[in-house]
């Protein structure tokens, strides 16, 4: 595995050497501590990635077959999880596999259902059954951050809301129900409307990836009879352009589809960039889908602003120092032609741009990079 | 050089008599400022002549234009005083170095009269700065008007006052940037003294400027520490205080029977500053914290006194001691402003010994939730980035990293570590001595080589003094250094430090606050005799010596600041003070 010091070459060598000469350190430790994801993806597989490829219709068979074996697999070991019938993994599966939801506010709804599940009577009881089937959501994929963070807020939210004294405990479980049922509903609609007055008459956004709330954004331009054109890039491996450029063309908005590697060249023609984004972290930067960072430095090399927009619920505490500092995310790529022997293949579904954002669209508002910090330090304070 | 000179010998002779000074009233109108206290009106009647303004005693490079202002220690803001006439002032441009364009003003909460002779004593050359007309208070502008007024009524003798830009109320921080130009726009300073309790609470004080020369010579008067000021000084650097070093602890020690007001902890405290046995801002705040909670517990309330009041002032005469021993870190000025609060804040029902119970434990509260327990949480936070094979650079000994990198060993992680060390405090090798003893890989090299092993570095931590409101990281000298060719490499550089060192004040460079260490240091290599050319040379008149101890690293290169609330980027650093600041009221 080639790793991030240039001296590849030793570290091979050493890997190959017997183990002996450091008997206390050994090979490094797997990458991710999640045990859990080793027994259901051999091959580190995110299941995240996996849900957006099913929605977006791309899934090849060998894809299917371990996605059946692996969920087989966990439903097996479902039972030590949660001694009762409900299984808060079945539901939030069932819930996600919806196209229209996100994968946070699909593990929320989950987390509803746990609540309406409950048999507690005290919110201190509610809320450790609460923060155990989070915890279990959480470990089933630890490559999501939108899950985690939204599972992070809503818990942050029962636990504050929790100590209230004044109600008694059926209003305040409804209460809390109430929250997770309208977890993210209009989010995406605030965002439209925020971003409706960066959209001008004649404007040219490039795009990448195919983002719920980008498209939000861009239908709600085209219905407001804004004229601009969109460019789109294929998005390989998911090939997601392809998807969004069907969807825009529906609404009559003129699209260009571009390889990835066009987008420099089209760069001087676009007036602005639009991207959604997986998860935000602390330093104001963003994960999205691999590609994103290529093109916010060109954006940048060029004066283009680069817009994201995001629900606040994906606001994480994370902090990359780089792009390996992540949760590695794998997904399966398809080269059209089978890989030749000994060659290894770059498979991380996402990166990490750091900079060069110039907006953020959160139903918060809009925000700068650096605001993000503050939010989640009032948030989780 | 004849201007100066002639203003500089007839500037003693007012101090001789009550009446030269009132004639002089009018030339230097004395403001009447906001704060009227009845104890600082007290305080405030130094006569002049203790004000002995002996230029010829004090350091023979001080520029000779330079007759400063007199002030009172005891007041704490600065306000606009109208400056000395044109005349003096174009005299004292010419003669004396540009940089020490930072006259300070000083406000004086004075009664008129006895006042008006003192400020009129003190006839400072004031550099005309720009006035910064937003900062100024209510009070100060119509001292201001007072002033012009006066001014305008003034005799030909003495040119016009002009006004001096001066800075405003506590609230404004010291921090301005040091241009060596003569557009110094000064933050008086409260010098070491019990005024602090007069200043605003929550404001941190300013520090007193030294180029002051006759309010250094008032603080020296009242100076527990005899400490004589270094001869040779560097111009750029006069506004800080610096002393021979070696001359106060012999004089300390003979004099500790005499000092009734000063309490034994505190005393030994500052001791240990003095000699260096202390330091680094973790461990200052804590030795001083643990002599206040002392001090607290042999406390008894003097009779017609408020506790309150009457600890806070004891409070501030120890704080000022352990000023003339070492100057302040930021930690240890958040602390005192704490036990301070927590002063303040206490009922007056209270019994005593409640009281004294109550802070106590606050004090004890203080030291193990926003010190100790901040420090596990840096480390918890700290590890997570530490990834298997990273080679670790640190510069110095900062408490935080070094417990940082032994808990990542404990961790079984594999790593190695560069320690960067610089002369003359070889501070890295302490650190070494304890790494190479759990048993971590250490690499250790000078400062001078840090452009050629970066390459091989995967990530920069560092510890921190203090992070200021723009995001600069206020630390060890060589730190701006260090993050900078880090930076260059793209290497991420990691700040370690405590949310209670964060400060609201902002600082745009080294210079305009800083701590000057002992020159001699830098003039020998320890151990190293054949390399000594300059010995004997620290008296030279073309050679001055510099020991800068703290620099300012610009928040570019910090990719980001761990702390016990999270991993922040350092454009947070104002969020968190600020979120400090509510959580520090409601407590």
């Amino acid at each position: 595995m080639w790793r991030r010091s240039a001296s590849f070459i030793l570290d091979k060598h050493q890997n190959n050497k017997p183990i002996s000469l450091t008997p206390s350190i050994g090979s490094p430790p797997p990458l991710s501590a999640s045990v859990a994801d080793e027994n259901l993806n051999p091959n580190h597989i995110s299941a995240y990635y996996q849900t957006r490829a099913a929605h977006h219709e791309i899934v090849t068979s060998d894809w299917l077959e371990q996605a059946q074996a692996a969920v087989r697999r966990y439903l097996d070991q479902d039972s030590p999880v949660s001694g009762r019938p409900f299984s808060v993994i079945e539901e939030f599966d069932n819930w996600r596999q919806q196209p229209a939801l996100a994968e946070a506010v699909a593990a929320i709804r989950a987390l509803a259902a746990v609540i309406r599940a409950s048999e507690a009577n005290t919110m201190m009881e509610l809320e450790i059954e609460l923060k155990k089937a989070s915890d279990t959501l959480k470990a089933w994929d630890t490559t999501s951050i939108s899950l985690t963070a939204g599972c992070d807020l809503f818990m942050r939210y029962v636990t504050r809301t929790s100590a209230l004294e004044s109600e008694d405990f059926n209003s305040a479980k409804s209460r809390v129900l109430g929250r997770a049922e309208k977890f993210g509903e209009i989010s995406n609609k605030i965002i439209a409307t925020l971003s409706q007055d960066f959209i001008f008459d004649g404007c040219t956004i490039l795009v990448h990836g195919f983002s719920r709330v980008v498209f939000e954004i861009l239908k709600t331009a085209a219905q407001n009879k804004k004229l601009f054109r969109v460019l789109c890039t294929e998005g390989r491996p998911d090939k997601t352009g392809v998807l969004l450029a069907k969807e825009l063309a529906k609404l009559d908005v003129p699209v260009k589809l571009l390889i990835d590697s066009a987008v420099a060249y089209c760069m001087d023609e676009v007036d602005m960039v639009f991207v959604g984004a997986d998860g935000v972290v602390e330093s104001g930067g963003v994960i999205n889908m691999m590609g994103t960072y290529q093109i916010a430095i060109v954006a940048h090399s060029m004066n283009k602003p680069v817009y994201v927009a995001a629900e606040s619920y994906k606001f994480a505490r994370l902090y990359p120092l780089d792009q390996k500092d992540l949760e590695p995310a794998l997904q399966p790529i398809d080269f059209g032609v089978s890989v030749p022997p000994k060659v290894e293949v770059e498979r991380s579904a996402r990166d990490y741009t750091p900079q060069f954002l110039t907006l953020l669209f959160t139903d918060l508002g809009v925000l700068t990079p650096s605001v993000v910090s503050d939010e989640l330090i009032q948030l989780y304070l | 050089m004849d201007p100066p000179s002639r203003f500089l010998h007839s500037v003693p002779t007012r101090f001789d008599s009550p009446d030269r000074l009132r004639f002089h009233h009018f030339s230097f109108p004395q403001l009447p400022l906001p704060r009227h206290d009845s104890s600082s009106a007290a305080a405030s009647a130094v006569s002049p002549s203790s004000f002995s303004y002996s230029t010829a005693a004090t350091s023979p490079t001080a520029s000779p234009g330079r007759v400063s202002r007199g002030s009172f220690s005891r007041f704490s803001f600065a306000s606009s005083l109208p400056g000395v006439g044109m005349d003096s002032m174009a005299a004292a441009t010419s003669s004396s170095v540009p940089a020490s364009g930072l006259t300070t003003v000083s406000v004086v909460n004075m009664p008129p009269p006895p006042g008006l002779s003192e400020k009129a004593s003190g006839v400072g050359v004031q550099k005309s700065s720009k006035p910064l007309k937003e900062k100024t208070t209510k009070a100060e502008r119509r001292a201001l008007q007072d002033a012009q007024r006066a001014a305008s009524k003034a005799e030909g003798g003495k040119a016009p006052l002009v006004s001096s830009g001066s800075v405003a109320s506590a609230n404004v921080k010291a921090a301005k940037p040091a241009k060596p130009s003569s557009q110094e726009n000064d933050v008086a300073v409260a010098a070491a003294g019990p005024s602090e309790k007069d200043r605003k609470k929550d404001a941190p004080h300013p520090r007193m400027q030294y180029d002051d020369e006759s309010r250094v010579v008032k603080a020296k008067r009242r100076a527990v520490v005899k400490q004589t000021e270094a001869k040779n000084r560097v111009e750029l650097f006069r506004h800080l205080p610096q002393y021979e070093h070696g001359t106060q602890l012999p004089d300390l020690e003979t004099k500790f029977s005499l000092l009734d007001p000063m309490y034994p902890a505190v005393y030994k405290v500052g001791l240990q500053y003095l000699s260096g046995d202390i330091s680094g801002g973790n461990a200052r705040c804590i030795a001083m914290l643990q002599a206040f909670q002392e001090v607290v517990k042999d406390y008894s309330t003097p009779p017609e006194k408020t506790l309150n009041r009457d600890l806070t002032a004891k409070i501030s005469s120890y704080v000022s001691f352990l000023i003339e021993c070492r100057p302040l870190s930021v930690s240890m000025g958040n602390a005192i402003r704490f036990v301070k609060n927590r002063i303040a804040q206490l009922p007056i029902t209270l019994f005593e010994s409640e009281a004294k119970a109550a802070l106590q434990s606050d004090i004890q509260r203080f030291i193990s939730e926003k010190i100790v327990a901040a420090d596990k949480a840096i480390v918890r936070h700290a590890v997570t980035k530490i990834r298997y094979g990273d080679v670790l650079l640190t510069y110095g000994s900062p408490s935080a990293v070094e417990m940082v990198l032994l808990q990542a060993h404990e961790l079984r992680k594999k790593f190695r570590v560069l320690v960067v060390d610089s002369l003359p405090k070889l501070e890295g090798q302490l650190l070494l001595r304890r790494l190479i003893k759990r048993g971590i890989d250490c690499t250790y090299t000078h400062i001078n080589a840090i452009s050629y092993i970066t390459h091989e570095v995967t990530k920069v931590f560092l510890g921190a003094s203090s992070v200021l409101s723009n995001g600069t990281v206020y630390s060890r000298v060589g730190t701006a250094c260090v993050a900078m060719v880090a930076s260059a490499f793209r290497v991420p550089v990691l700040v370690c430090c405590e949310a209670y060192k964060f400060h609201e004040r902002e600082q745009l460079d080294s210079i305009c606050s800083n701590e000057l260490g002992d020159p001699n240091v830098i003039s020998k290599v320890h151990g190293r005799g054949d390399i000594n050319y300059l010995d004997g040379l620290t008296n030279n008149a073309n050679l001055q010596f510099l020991n800068l101890m703290y620099d300012a690293t610009p928040s570019d290169y910090i990719s980001m600041i761990i702390t016990d609330y999270g991993m922040v980027p350092p454009t947070s650093v104002p969020v968190i003070v600020r979120e400090y600041q509510k959580e520090h009221l409601l407590v």
